[in-house]
């Protein structure tokens, strides 16, 4: 990519050709981002327009969940208000934890620099010959990245609802033993749903859009104590913003495949009670 | 223990210039700025370069060592093998006046840009007050030095000279958060920010915070509050009907719009 004469080879600066000096490996981190970012879009795009083997009793994929349209039989807790909806159901909730995490502070840093080199990396210049940031449609609906995550708290109490119901009993075509279909079950299933819910807490409530809301957006802490206080617990969590969106994404990918896996028969779930 | 280290610097002015190969006697446990000034002193008397406390508080020696934004005397050598050279180049978002010296006004045309506080009226016994914890959260922006290695970095005017006009930039952010988290100013800066200081060109890819020799969290503490105190006065309806309907954030009471 060559550089541009309005960037680093304006008039009046060093006269320096090469867009970058760096000398490290600095094109590793946007690549490697690149590259998990795409192989989850494909995968949570194969996920999404299936439509089918989302749901292994008592477990549901967090891609599906809630699900709204017409789903397979227990798989709706919350009803069926979307059963006319042609498509797969994931469709109807997919685009607020979707919207949630394209308007994300940290995505945002993450997909500019891997997905629209803007910059690649600090330092190195950028293939682009005009720049407005977010000042334009349609970047200017990063904007709204605080509805999303009004919807994104929804969300998690969902799939909070979700993990506390992935204690059931299984039903009986998956019990292993005699008196396994009643009472609390337990299953990798169950242990994988509170790892993720736990991920995706973090990740929602570590927002800086919550960090603002809980009271950032005061000038006054001293006035306001409790909101003071729930602000440096966030302001804690947000240090490590990027991480819970890292680890957050790669726990409901995980959860997903592995209720695929039992849904289509290729493994049984692992029981530990 | 001494060696020759091998260095490549940018010699020119804004008519034109080059990297030069050079090779210098260091010490183990100088940095760059040492070899630099070794350099001088026995080899090139005319290397301009801008410097001062070597102590990395008074934002001089900015420039950037192999191609990353850095003080030149906070740069240890020791963090680069001895066989390896090092390039060091003037910063390349401002003009140059000769070798590694850049001109910096852009920064201070920006600083004019910005309102200074407006203190309200004092209290009774002719005294202002203020809480701890309302004054500490600015202070982390005061440590600022204004090196302007953020500026230097920020691809928005790093990769595009015509945004100059209309984008203040990260050193200058910090200065606007510090100012609207003032527990007693009385202007309202959201406005000014999003427009005259161009806030909304910024992609917050944190560019600046990594620079940054004092460890300020730029994007997380101060950028990404101004554009949430920018979304609370144009973009988010229910903060619009709740001053409609009275339920008003009375944290701002007292502020008026610059």
């Amino acid at each position: 990519m060559a550089t541009t004469d309005h960037g680093v080879t304006s008039a009046g600066r060093a006269r320096i050709d090469a867009r970058t000096l760096r000398q490290d490996r600095w094109w590793l981190s946007p690549l490697a981002t690149f590259v998990v970012f795409a192989g989850f879009v494909v995968f949570a795009t194969i996920r999404a327009f299936m439509g089918r083997d989302y749901y292994a009793s008592p477990y549901l994929s967090p891609f599906y969940s809630p699900c709204l349209g017409d789903c397979v039989e227990g798989a709706s807790d919350f009803g069926q208000p979307f059963a006319w909806w042609p498509l797969s159901a994931a469709l109807i909730i997919l685009v607020f934890p979707l919207g949630f995490r394209m308007t994300c502070y940290y995505y945002r840093k993450a997909y500019y620099r891997a997905f629209w080199l803007s910059p690649p990396a600090c330092g190195v210049a950028e293939p682009h010959g005009s720049y407005s940031g977010e000042t334009r449609f349609p970047l200017i609906l990063q904007n709204v990245h605080r509805w999303f995550w009004y919807a994104a708290v929804l969300v998690g109490l969902v799939l909070t609802f979700d993990t506390v119901l992935a204690f059931r009993p299984m039903p009986a075509e998956y019990a292993v033993g005699d008196g396994e279909t009643s009472g609390v079950h337990m299953g990798l299933g169950t242990l994988l749903m509170i790892i993720n819910v736990v991920f995706i807490w973090l990740y929602t409530l570590s927002c800086h859009s919550c960090r603002h809301i809980v009271g950032g957006r005061l000038r006054h802490f001293s006035k306001h104590p409790v909101r003071y206080k729930l602000w440096t617990w966030v302001s804690r969590l947000n240090e490590s913003h990027g991480t819970w969106a890292w680890y957050s994404l790669f726990s409901v990918a995980i959860v997903d495949f592995y209720i695929y896996l039992l849904a289509t028969g290729v493994i049984q779930d692992v029981r530990f009670f | 223990m001494a060696y020759d280290l091998k260095m490549r610097v940018w010699r020119g002015d804004a008519d034109g210039g080059e990297l030069t190969d050079y090779t210098v006697e260091v010490s183990e446990g100088e940095v760059v700025l040492d070899a630099l000034h070794r350099l001088q002193a026995t080899q090139t008397g005319d290397l301009a370069i801008r410097w001062n406390c070597k102590a990395g508080k008074c934002g001089s020696c900015s420039a950037e060592v192999n191609g990353r934004p850095r003080l030149m005397c906070m740069t240890r050598l020791s963090d680069f093998e001895p066989s390896e050279t090092i390039t060091v180049t003037p910063m390349r978002t401002f003009p140059v006046i000769r070798d590694l010296v850049t001109d910096v006004s852009f920064n201070y045309e920006k600083a004019r840009e910005l309102p200074y506080a407006e203190l309200g009226p004092r209290d009774a016994d002719g005294k202002r007050r203020m809480m701890q914890v309302d004054v500490e959260r600015g202070q982390e922006f005061r440590k600022c030095i204004e090196c302007y290695l953020c500026q230097d970095v920020c691809h928005v005017v790093r990769d595009h000279e015509d945004n100059k006009q209309h984008f203040a930039g990260p050193r200058f952010f910090i200065r606007y958060a510090e100012l609207d988290m003032h527990p007693l100013d009385t202007h309202d800066r959201r406005k000014l920010a999003q427009d005259a200081a161009g806030l909304g060109m910024c992609n917050i890819t944190k560019c600046c915070t990594e620079v940054c020799p004092e460890g300020i969290h730029i994007t997380d503490n101060a950028i990404i509050p101004m554009k949430e105190r920018v979304v609370d006065r144009k973009y988010d309806p229910l903060v619009w009907l709740g001053n409609k309907i009275g339920l008003r954030n009375k944290d701002n009471d007292g502020r008026a719009e610059v």
